[in-house]
This record gives structure tokens, C-alpha cells and sequence, in this order.
């Protein structure tokens, strides 16, 4: 008798549990919320539910960066539907790695609202990356490009941080940044980004961390790839692996923190650079002429 | 032996077809000498060029200190011919012709702190040269749409950048951060297209016979199309009036 109650006690429980599902499953449908795209994969599916649980508030429904609390942030949230992306291991003008994108998730972008997401789950960024990857169609017509090639980082010298003030100036670096890197070079105040709306110089002062990471690697690849979609261009062209350590260097010697650079520019006296000696020089290249 | 018949018929079946394509495909580059000519004018008073200030780059004030720069939005001549107007075949032209790209690559110099040309027209894939003749450092940032956007900088005395565009668009905005004022566009199109001169006039090259629509683009007023007729031996002719706003 008892057995006989037993399974019908089974078989209810599990037709309520089959119900439940059932209901859950159609709860798309009828209660409002925005059904999946069928032919999602399964990451881009669990992307999707993550994606509008923490993104969509400012990055949007669509990707657009038009979610609804974009018009109070300043500098805006970024358009998927574009894939022009900031924070690239690949040259500028090509679609930028998956590790570079769940990179910036988990790091966030210093000076804007994007906040680090560090506390979510690795595969959860691997997942909402294969969702905000579905905004763009350029990403099934395009492979990201390869990374650049960063050598590893030499012993800093006062050789070198001299050797990086001079590509400084040599580079003009300062028509935006400033003389001192305090972001208020004679262009900071007209720079505008890809959608024509105002944008800041970095200011190297303002603290440790760059827009695209903090470390060594991180600021050699900012400069050499460029910040596509802003007035940061990339420099892979024109500078060797060997001067682009030593830019970095010089360009620690601009921030806050005690670093061995820094402590190399003092003991060298370094000042700010003199801009009336930079642009005096004749086109060192006649072809171009 | 019968199948051994049928396969050598096949073959040569096959390679008759062969060199036939390849005379079809001759004869449309021999008809290369057509031409579409014409001039583009501006109806109506030309609006104020404002003066460009370039005291943010001592040298190019200096350079152009005779000679004020000014925009370029609308440039017209002493004719009243429109400078810069982009025209292009924008329908008729057969796959042949419109997949002929073109050898030679154009320059897009950056020059005086200016673009030189202002407006550029090339092929889907023409390889073109960017250089910078100034003492100066340019970052060159051009900011398509259907394409994708890249930022370099061109460093005084740097190598001129071989580039080009894989997809069709009129035009591309190109800007540089450094000298919010200079500006100018790339036209990207598939098969002829010229770019009008001083006068407005353009002509267009290596046109087959055939019916096109022409389609000319100007910055600030955007297209206008005009329907044209290129007959063996007789260049085909169309002229385009913009108003001014």
C-alpha cells in the first residue's frame, strides 16, 4: 500500500516539475520580456540573459550603446553594432581578440561608467563576449587581427627614459597630452571621437591605471595599436619595439607613483619638454616632399 | 575507345568556351576607349568660406600667412564650375568593367596642414599612398561606415602608408586629431570615376558602350544622377547643376 503511495507522490512531483518547465520555457513569449534570437548558440544564449542582467542598462537592447541610462553618461557606452573597439592586442582597424574584449569586461575603463567586472565568472565574460559579438556582422565576415608583438621589457635606464622623452617630443605626443602629460596640450581642447562628440586627452597625472590596463604591456600596446573610434592613433608604423619600451618609460616618469623611472628623471633633472623645439625641424624624408 | 572520343570532345569543347570568355573579356577592355564628359556647376550664390585658423601649428600659419586657407566645403570656379564633385557609374556597368581595378596609386598628401586632394576618388581595393610633407606630425583618421575605421600617425618625414578600401562608399570622411581643422573624403566606388576639376569639369575613362546611370556626389549637397548613353566611337555626355541652399 505504501509502495502504491510512493509512486503516485513520484509521478506528481514529477509532472509538477514537467509543468514547471514547460511554463518557464513559454514565459518569454507571453510575459513581455525579449526572447532569444533561436540560432544562438549556447554561450551567446547564456550571454544574452547575463548581458541583460548587467549591460543593458547602458549599452542597450540592441548593442547601440543606447540603453537607458546613456544620455547621463559622459563618455558614452560603446556601440557593438560598430565593433570599433578601444582596448586591442591587434593593429588599428581590425577586430580585436576575444581575450581583449574579456579583458576589458574584466578590468573596466578607467575615467568612464564601464566598471570592472571582475566579480562575475570567468566563463561568464567568455559568454557575454560571444553575445556582444552577435551585435555586429562584421564579426562573421572579419577574423580579429593578429596581436602585435611586444618584445620583453628591457632594464629601464636613463638612457633609455632620455631616449623616451625625445620620441616624446619627436612625436608630438604633447599637442594633445601636454608638455607635461597633464592632458592640456594645444589640441586637448578640440579632440572629438569617431561620432563627432568631445573627448579628453589622457592626463598621466590623474593616477596609476591607463584606460586599456596598467601595466608595462598594457601601455606599450595603448600607444602602438591606438584607441580606435578616438583621437589616439596607433604608432606600430613608426616606432621600433625597442623605442616603444623606451617611450614607456619616459611616460612613467609623467605619472604619480614613485617607479625607478621616476626616480631616474629626477636624478637627471628632467623638465618638461619644449615644444618650440619640435616642430623647427625640415622633413627628415625628401621623397615627400 | 568511343569513351576516349567523347572525353577529347569534351576537352576541346571545353577549351573553345575557354578562349572564347577570354576574347569576350578582351573585347570589353578593348572597348576601354570610351569616355563620359562633362562639367558640374553651382546654381546660385556659393555660401561664405570661412578663413581657417591655424595658430595651433605655427609653421602652417606661417606657410599660408599671404594666403588664408579656407573651408572647402563648396569650391567654385571662375566659371562657376564646382570643384571636388565625386561622379562615378553608379548603375550599368557590366561585372567585367566594374571589377577592373586600376594599377596606379593615387597620393593623398598631407600638406600646408591640409589634405591634398580635399576630395579623393578610387577604386574597391586601389591601392593609394598617404604621405605627410609637412615638418609636422598628422594622425590620419579616416571614419567609414562600411568599412573599417583605423588611426595612424605619420610622423614628419615618416614612410608613406600603402592602403586601401574593400568595400564600396561615398565618401569616407577623413579627419586628423591633431588639426581638428583639416578634413576631407575618399570615394570608394567600383569602376570609372573622376573627381571634378577647377572649371567642374570631369571625365571620365575606360567606359564600354553601354547605358549607365551617373551618379555625382558634392559634400555639402549630397548626389544628384543623370542617365547616360556611351555608343562605340562616341564619348557619352552629362552635366550636373547643384543649387545652392
Amino acid at each position: 500500500m505504501q509502495a502504491i503511495h510512493k509512486t503516485i507522490f513520484l509521478s506528481m512531483l514529477l509532472l509538477g516539475l514537467g509543468l514547471g518547465v514547460g511554463v518557464a520555457q513559454n514565459a518569454g513569449a507571453s510575459s513581455g520580456y525579449p526572447t532569444s534570437k533561436n540560432d544562438f548558440t549556447h554561450s551567446e544564449q547564456r550571454g544574452h540573459g547575463l548581458y541583460l542582467r548587467y549591460c543593458v542598462g547602458c549599452h542597450g537592447d540592441l548593442g547601440d550603446g543606447e540603453g537607458e541610462n546613456a544620455p547621463y553618461i559622459d563618455p558614452k557606452p560603446r556601440n557593438f553594432a560598430l565593433a570599433i573597439f578601444r582596448c586591442r592586442s591587434t593593429p588599428t582597424g581590425t577586430l580585436p581578440t576575444d581575450q581583449d574584449l574579456e579583458d576589458s569586461v574584466e578590468r573596466g575603463l578607467v575615467n568612464s561608467n564601464m566598471p570592472s567586472w571582475r566579480p562575475t565568472m570567468p566563463y561568464d565574460r567568455k559568454d557575454l563576449v560571444a553575445y556582444i559579438k552577435t551585435f555586429s556582422p562584421r564579426w562573421k565576415t572579419e577574423k580579429p587581427g593578429t596581436p602585435i608583438e611586444i618584445p620583453a621589457e628591457p632594464e629601464v635606464t636613463p638612457e633609455r627614459v632620455k631616449a623616451g622623452e625625445t620620441l616624446f617630443q619627436k612625436l608630438e605626443c604633447w599637442k594633445c597630452h601636454g608638455v607635461e602629460g597633464r592632458g592640456n596640450g594645444p589640441s586637448a581642447d578640440t579632440l572629438t571621437d569617431d561620432q563627432n562628440r568631445p573627448i579628453k586627452a589622457f592626463n598621466f597625472h590623474d593616477g596609476t591605471r591607463f584606460k586599456c590596463g596598467s601595466t608595462d604591456r598594457d601601455l606599450y600596446k595603448i600607444f602602438m595599436t591606438g584607441l580606435d573610434g578616438s583621437p589616439m592613433p596607433s604608432f606600430v608604423d613608426n616606432v621600433k619595439p625597442d623605442e616603444a619600451w623606451d617611450l614607456v618609460f619616459y611616460l612613467r616618469t609623467l605619472q604619480p607613483m614613485k617607479t625607478k623611472a621616476k626616480m631616474i628623471a629626477k636624478q637627471l633633472g628632467l623638465r618638461p619638454i619644449n615644444p618650440a623645439g619640435a616642430s623647427a625641424q625640415p622633413p627628415a624624408n625628401p621623397e615627400n616632399k | 575507345m568511343k569513351t576516349q572520343n567523347k572525353l577529347a570532345g569534351m576537352l576541346s569543347a571545353l577549351v573553345l568556351v575557354a578562349l572564347g570568355a577570354l576574347m569576350l573579356s578582351r573585347n570589353v577592355s578593348a572597348a576601354g576607349e570610351g569616355k563620359i564628359a562633362g562639367t558640374v556647376k553651382l546654381a546660385g550664390t556659393a555660401p561664405h568660406q570661412k578663413p581657417i585658423d591655424m595658430s595651433k601649428e605655427p609653421f602652417c600659419q606661417k606657410l599660408h600667412a599671404d594666403h588664408p586657407v579656407t573651408l572647402e566645403n563648396v569650391v567654385v570656379g571662375s566659371s562657376g564650375g564646382l570643384q571636388n564633385v565625386v561622379v562615378y557609374i553608379s548603375e550599368g556597368l557590366p561585372v567585367a568593367a566594374a571589377s577592373q581595378v586600376p594599377s596606379e596609386k593615387p597620393k593623398w598628401d598631407q600638406k600646408g596642414c591640409q589634405y591634398i586632394p580635399h576630395v579623393m576618388a578610387m577604386d574597391v581595393n586601389q591601392h593609394f599612398l598617404v604621405t605627410n610633407s609637412d615638418p609636422t606630425s598628422h594622425n590620419i583618421h579616416p571614419i567609414p561606415t562600411k568599412n573599417p575605421q583605423w588611426n595612424k600617425s605619420q610622423p614628419s618625414g615618416a614612410a608613406p602608408f600603402d592602403v586601401s578600401w574593400a568595400n564600396e562608399e561615398v565618401s569616407i570622411q577623413v579627419k586628423c586629431n591633431i588639426h581638428p581643422w583639416m578634413h576631407g573624403w575618399m570615394a570608394v566606388v567600383k569602376g570609372p570615376t573622376a573627381v571634378s576639376d577647377s572649371n567642374g569639369a570631369f571625365t571620365l575613362d575606360n567606359v564600354p558602350p553601354g547605358s549607365y546611370t551617373l551618379t555625382a556626389w558634392q559634400e555639402t549637397y549630397g548626389t544628384q544622377t543623370a542617365k547616360v548613353t556611351v555608343a562605340a566611337g562616341k564619348p557619352g555626355t552629362a552635366d550636373f547643376t547643384f543649387k545652392a541652399k
